[in-house]
């Protein structure tokens, strides 16, 4: 009888960390399926049985509460199933509702979330155990305050992704403004670990202090976040991904909880890989995205280029490619913005059906987050056998007959390989300039993101062609059509 | 029978170092062209703080942690629907030119293709 009885208490413990297990692999093979667009629709969907499963099975903790919460234990499974069904209802209607474009936007949204969820957890812990073990402290508190950097920074990120906070926030010494936050934040820290190890009655009293010291935290978020240009969002995104996956590793610690130890340091890896693969394509250090602003570097020298603009007719571009053997399209976030995309492949199936050979070029930074564009470009329909990143076509443009260039700048420009003094030196960048011939789709004679000219429009092989991009390809399919050319046999698809 | 477990110190860290090696080696293998799925994809693993949260909450005694606790689970479970519903989507829009739900790799797909076309 004794033994049953000790059985039937284990049980609930040993189902949570089954499933936590199954969970934790659930994930790990999920994210290793997403290696290859065949089998990443299953892997997300593998990962989300994961998640079902750990989710369920953490109901079962209702018969292992404390004694002190064993009065409430009615009133919080309610709370429970009250916060699960409007949190994850509104977030899948805002996931299955928004413009791809939006994107980034709404992944910093959640990510934020998941960065307050850590912080939280850390601050019902920090209220709940009044005795903790130095460690268990420590670490409560790591976590709590990268949580909470998270959730203010990210929410900072969308607002600027968003296009309500317009320009970047900057003032005079704004980075010792900010270390001394940090300085601030620490401190209460250390007086909670020193007040809560002591016996003595503390200068201030805890409850308090734990206030300050999320109320710091999140401040330090928000400072951090508000200097950081929109071009530099990408790898801003990344890192938050990296400090919520930390943030949620060290609560897991604390709640002696293994799947979430795994499932947060998995993901906290992946963000500083995605971060450092981000800095690299846009040849910056990560301490020189968060600590230097990109728009003080000292203007370029005009006069330094030689050449003139010349302007062409969307329909005259548009036929020319038609009679060209190979066209590659470097599309830029330009032609997001003007909703093109639809446009565009509509123009690359007529191009085909001639008999071009037709690929994408697509920069590591195109776009607001790492892959965007790809994405964008997959919403349209276009296959991704057709899309290539820039390492594996990057020789092919200089035997490609037409390079098009919509709505993209900086990432075609060749002073990042020439001009030592231009801020993009060094910048990894698509080759569009060795083309035959190179169209640029662009809505005026405006510089890019960065505010750099760009040498390559004005070079001999390249003829702009100004409008709205999606505008500018309607009129190139119009003028390709016009042409009443037969389709070539064996190409059309 | 016992499955009671107690992470602690050096366990502690060798699951961590564990997780970061598995993590950094399967990202890593990641092509470019799924780094938007791939980034809310694991945006939505970390949304498994929403089981930290329950626990918070079921173990909840006065009403501050209850608040707390509640928005643990709210944002927790926002992080993991939300993270999954965008992925999830964004995934099913990849397809191939030569077959739709092809389940070969894509790049002898293309070199059929090709020399499908050279040949007329």
């Amino acid at each position: 009888m004794d033994s049953l009885h000790h059985f039937l208490t284990m049980l609930p413990q040993s189902v949570i960390g089954a499933a936590d297990l199954a969970a934790a692999f659930l994930f790990l093979y999920g994210l290793h399926r997403m290696s290859s667009p065949v089998t990443a629709p299953s892997g997300i969907f593998l990962a989300g049985a994961g998640m079902i499963v750990a989710v369920l099975a953490s109901f079962l903790y209702g018969f292992d509460v404390s004694a002190a919460a064993r009065p409430n234990l009615s009133v919080n499974l309610g709370l429970v199933v009250i916060a699960l069904a409007i949190g994850s209802s509104l977030a899948w209607w805002a996931g299955r509702t928004v413009a791809m474009t939006a994107m980034p936007q709404m992944v910093a949204i959640y990510n934020g979330l998941g960065g307050g969820a850590a912080g939280a957890i850390a601050a019902v812990e920090l209220f709940h155990n009044k005795t903790p073990g130095m460690t268990t402290l420590i670490v409560t508190l790591c976590g709590a305050l990268i949580g909470a950097v998270s959730m203010s920074g990210s929410l900072i990120a969308w607002a600027k992704l968003d296009g309500m906070i317009k320009q970047p926030l900057r003032f005079k010494g704004q980075q010792l403004f900010n270390a001394l936050v940090l300085i601030a934040t620490l401190a209460f820290g250390g007086f909670l670990v020193m007040a809560t190890q002591s016996s003595a009655t503390p200068v201030l009293s805890i409850p308090s202090s734990i206030y300050l010291f999320f109320a710091l935290a999140l401040a330090l978020g928000v400072f951090m976040t508000l200097p950081i240009g929109g071009a530099d969002m990408p790898v801003v995104i990344s890192i938050f991904n990296a400090f919520t996956g930390l943030a949620v590793g060290l609560e897991g610690f604390v709640l002696q909880n293994p799947a979430l130890m795994i499932a947060g340091m998995v993901v906290g890896a992946a963000g500083l890989l995605l971060t450092l693969l981000m800095a690299k394509a846009m040849n910056r250090s990560v301490a020189n995205v968060i600590f230097t602003n990109f728009g003080d570097i000292k203007k370029q020298k005009p006069g330094a280029i030689k050449g003139s603009l010349k302007p062409m007719a969307p329909g005259d571009a548009g036929i020319a490619m038609r009679y060209a053997k190979s066209v590659i399209i470097v599309p830029g976030y330009g032609l997001a913005v003007a909703q093109g995309q639809g446009k565009l492949y509509e123009f690359v199936k007529l191009l085909q059906a001639g008999g071009v050979d037709v690929k994408f070029a697509v920069h590591p930074v195109a776009g607001r987050m790492p892959g965007q564009m790809d994405v964008l470009l997959a919403e349209a329909g276009v296959p991704y056998d057709l899309i290539f990143q820039l390492d594996d076509i990057n020789e092919q443009f200089a035997t490609t007959d037409v390079a098009l260039v919509i709505g993209a700048n900086d990432v075609v420009n060749p002073a990042a390989r020439s001009d030592k003094s231009s801020p993009i030196f060094g910048m990894p960048i698509l080759n569009t300039y060795q083309a035959k011939k190179v169209f640029v789709v662009k809505r005026g004679e405006g510089k890019g993101y960065a505010g750099i000219v760009n040498a390559l429009f004005y070079g001999d092989n390249c003829d702009m062609v100004y409008g709205d991009a999606q505008a500018v390809l309607i009129k190139m399919i119009e003028a390709v059509r016009g042409l009443g050319l037969p389709a070539v046999a064996g190409k059309s698809k | 029978m016992d499955f009671q477990i107690s992470i602690s110190g050096f366990v502690a860290i060798y699951l961590f170092m564990l997780a970061a090696f598995a993590g950094w080696v399967i990202i890593g293998r990641v092509p470019a062209i799924l780094h938007t799925p791939l980034m809310s994809g694991s945006n939505f693993v970390h949304g498994i703080v929403v089981v930290g949260g329950i626990y918070a909450l079921l173990n909840a005694v006065t009403m501050q942690e209850q608040v707390l606790g509640f928005f643990a689970v709210l944002f927790g479970a926002g992080n993991a629907a939300g993270g999954y519903a965008v992925t999830d989507r964004m995934l099913a829009m990849f397809q191939t030119s030569a077959h739709p739900i092809a389940h070969a790799k894509h790049g002898t797909v293309k070199s059929i293709h090709a020399k499908k076309a050279k040949a007329h």
